[in-house]
């Protein structure tokens, strides 16, 4: 295998990674911030906070992995993305500021804050919303490059249905893998009023994430043909997805094994995530970047997956000892410690 | 006019995330290690008053780490929003400390979330006292590798010009750049130095205000011990700075000292202001100091600003931070060193209220002198990018928006400063110091107030 594969593959593991950090974290925002309007905050918010008070750092940085990643294998998606995403881009991080700070700002600080609990809330839907726009930005046809300069056809974007069907999915996904985090984690807790409540979410949210992905997928076929044509190569992939969805979905209704269940949800997800991502393959943005043209000098290429590599034995000891802490630790999880 | 318009909004919108950012940046480096120590004495000494210290300090930490995370977010996205082609062609290089810097952060984030939750979960309090390892070195790794960025784009090397942009590139050559050992000294010396000098003008204002004495006493002499050992320190990265100036970036050395024409014997030249004819007035010139802060020695001839080309020099407003940077440093130096003396001295009382409002005084000084000194830094390889390879100029964004994304994030700043500055002031004010002491250790006497 070749140096440009391993690094996309890699910043795609990351990308995934931030997908299900983020989506708990940001549904649970929006599921704080809800139960605190429907007075059932006294029944959420101790599962919530317990749990995010020593991770919300953690997952920012599989986000500045991400697109620090990217930048570095290939350089050139800086050019365009930089220039096309300058306004999408900035609104993603003034979001992520207001978010993180103002969760800081509410736990450390003033106790109880209607109005940083909305904002909590409320970002916890528009970050998914507006990170989003750059994968509908990979699909091609939205950036123009003409003598030399870049720019983005926000008509074009604003009147899309498939990039529409992206922001809807990915707000839908965000609330359903959310809850279904959190039904695992109340179980553990041994919280059933909390269970009772998240787990209803978790199923009430399951329908409209299947059906955004499946409009997502028909109006993709409506944008971009080749890819579309390419992922029925990887059909096994999504069916492999569907499959773990069924399954989960079946666990949490069952009121069963919620463990299992989340990682079915985190299956389901992953092979939906890869089965998107290898059938976008060679183009990183369709047509401008491919990940063989268009990537680092080996030299750099090479030092980064080295890197790369000792940086895993550092994090995955402490990601085990930080879940084994707080995520695993059934007393903590109670509330005992 | 189209074209230069994002330029200068690139720029602006760059230098008020930076200013905004350092800020943080520089707690964020420095506090781990004032918790560690103070920590460490608490269980050596079995002395629950720096116990106290650390927690304090370490709940305090929590607000301005948080700030700085999205700031750092910021400007690492801002990179590539606002200088699309600088990262095109230079992230080539610069991407593998980018890359570390991140996995530095990574670490220190998992870190400081175990740390700050497992207070009282162990039964050794020394098992508690390791995890705050990680985290200083964890925030010093990010200094380090950031600052090599930054060096780089002072010095580039480490690649040749091929026919597209760089070629043979060298990623660690790159990292490991001339202006790298000087600038993480620098660095990392005056992070330390401004995060002692803060902690000290906390303590000094509690004393003002003659509360809890004990504790903030102890407080103080810590942290200005810690202040003068980081102020030598910062010196001596000052004085090898300014020498690897003179030898690699001369145009800098020369604009921030006003010294046009290459001669031996160089004066040195503090303050004052320039006249119509650019020539210095009011000044306080040390006969042949220059030469001796560039090479050791009294008559070594400093390059003047005269040998640049008019396009390639920086502007020569940078002479002003470089002299508030330095006179701040000097202050923080003698301060301190004035403090530990009457403390020496049993005569004297150190904690008289002069020396107390003057230790108030420093640790916002210290953090200007942070601010100066990197204004100095960044204006003095203007009109450079990448010293020598691309001008800003030619670096920036062409998206018409930038305008209007600066006033959002000027919005932004503002509002996360203000409301982080509340709700500090509201963590210490709702719980102050003795009714926490006396909570946790009730075997402390009453009379310590």
């Amino acid at each position: 295998m070749n140096y440009e594969i391993i690094g996309i593959s890699v910043l795609w593991l990351f990308l995934y990674g931030y997908l299900i950090v983020a989506s708990v974290d940001f549904g649970a925002g929006f599921y704080a911030y809800y139960a605190k309007v429907t007075k059932k905050d006294h029944i959420m918010n101790q599962l919530i906070s317990r749990y995010l008070s020593p991770v919300w750092e953690v997952t920012n940085v599989f986000f500045v992995f991400f697109f620090v990643g990217i930048v570095g294998f290939f350089p050139d998606s800086a050019y365009y993305y930089g220039t096309a995403l300058l306004v999408p881009g900035s609104i993603a991080i003034i979001l992520l500021a207001i978010r993180g700070s103002f969760y800081a700002f509410e736990n450390y600080g003033s106790k109880q804050s209607n109005l940083y609990m909305f904002l909590y809330g409320a970002t916890g839907l528009l970050i998914p919303a507006s990170l989003s726009v750059a994968l509908t930005l990979s699909e091609g046809g939205f950036i123009t490059e003409e003598n030399g300069k870049v720019a983005l056809d926000y008509l074009a974007l604003f009147t899309s249905p498939y990039s529409w069907s992206v922001v809807f999915l990915a707000i839908v996904s965000v609330l359903f893998i959310s809850a279904a985090f959190l039904t695992f984690y109340a179980a553990r807790a041994n919280d059933v009023a909390a269970l009772k409540l998240v787990r209803k979410y978790a199923l009430f949210w399951a329908t409209p994430t299947i059906i955004a992905a499946l409009t997502t997928f028909i109006a993709l076929g409506q944008h971009n043909e080749r890819h579309y044509q390419n992922m029925f190569n990887y059909w096994w992939m999504f069916g492999l997805s569907v499959g773990f969805f069924m399954i989960a979905m079946w666990l949490i209704y069952e009121g069963k094994r919620y463990g299992l269940a989340f990682i079915s949800v985190m299956l389901q997800f992953f092979f939906a995530f890869f089965g998107y991502g290898v059938s976008h393959l060679p183009y990183i943005l369709d047509p401008y970047i491919t990940v063989y043209e268009n990537a680092t000098h080996e030299s750099t290429g090479i030092a980064l997956i080295i890197v790369f590599i000792a940086g895993l034995f550092l994090l995955i000891p402490s990601l085990i000892l930080l879940m084994r802490l707080f995520l695993f630790d059934a007393d903590y999880v109670k509330g005992k410690k | 006019m189209m074209d230069l318009d994002p330029v200068l909004m690139s720029r602006l919108l760059t230098t008020i995330t930076l200013v905004f950012h350092i800020i943080f940046a520089t707690l964020g480096v420095g506090v781990p290690l004032m918790i560690s120590i103070a920590e460490f004495i608490g269980i050596k000494k079995k002395d629950p008053h720096y116990t106290m210290l650390a927690r304090r300090w370490a709940r305090g930490f929590v607000i301005p780490v948080a700030i700085g995370v999205v700031t750092g977010t910021a400007i690492g996205l801002q990179l590539s929003l606002l200088w699309p082609e600088f990262m095109q062609v230079g992230g080539n290089v610069i991407a593998l400390p980018l890359f570390m810097e991140v996995f530095a952060f990574f670490f220190e984030a998992i870190f400081l979330g175990i740390y700050m939750y497992t207070w009282d979960r162990f039964k050794k309090p020394m098992t508690h006292w390791w995890l705050s390892l990680p985290i200083v070195i964890g925030g010093g790794m990010s200094a380090f590798f950031i600052t090599t960025v930054n060096a780089f784009m002072n010095t580039p090397e480490g690649f040749e010009i091929g026919g597209d942009g760089f070629a043979a590139i060298n990623p660690l050559e790159a990292m490991f750049n001339p202006a790298t050992p000087t600038k993480v000294f620098h660095v990392l010396a005056s992070a330390y130095l401004t995060v002692a000098a803060i902690l000290a003008a906390i303590a000094a204002f509690g004393l003002l205000r003659k509360k809890t004495k004990e504790y903030h006493k102890k407080a103080l002499k810590l942290t200005v011990t810690l202040t003068f050992i980081f102020a030598i320190f910062t010196a001596i990265a000052g004085d090898v700075s300014a020498k690897f100036l003179a030898e690699y970036q001369p145009e800098k050395l020369a604009a921030g000292e006003w010294h046009f024409e290459t001669e031996g014997n160089a004066d040195l030249i503090l303050f004052g202001w320039l006249n119509e004819g650019n020539e210095p007035e009011g000044v306080i010139r040390l006969p042949g100091l220059l030469s001796f802060l560039a090479y050791s020695d009294f008559n070594a001839e400093v390059t003047g600003l005269e040998e640049f080309p008019e396009a390639e020099r920086p502007p020569l407003w940078i002479h002003y931070m470089f002299d508030l940077m330095v006179t701040i440093g000097v202050f923080l130096l003698g301060i301190s060193f004035l403090y530990l003396l009457l403390s020496k001295l049993k005569r004297w009382n150190e904690n008289n209220k002069f020396m107390l409002w003057m230790l108030v005084l420093s640790g916002p000084l210290a953090m200007l002198a942070i601010e100066f000194g990197w204004i100095y830094a960044e204006e003095g390889r203007q009109p450079w990018i990448l010293r020598g390879y691309m001008t800003v100029e030619e670096a920036a964004t062409t998206s018409p928006y930038v305008g209007w994304m600066f006033v959002l994030f000027l919005l932004l700043y503002i509002a996360l400063g203000v409301i982080g500055a509340v709700v500090l002031r509201k963590v210490f004010k709702n719980n102050p110091v003795e009714d926490e002491l006396e909570k946790k250790y009730p075997t402390i006497e009453k009379g310590d107030k």
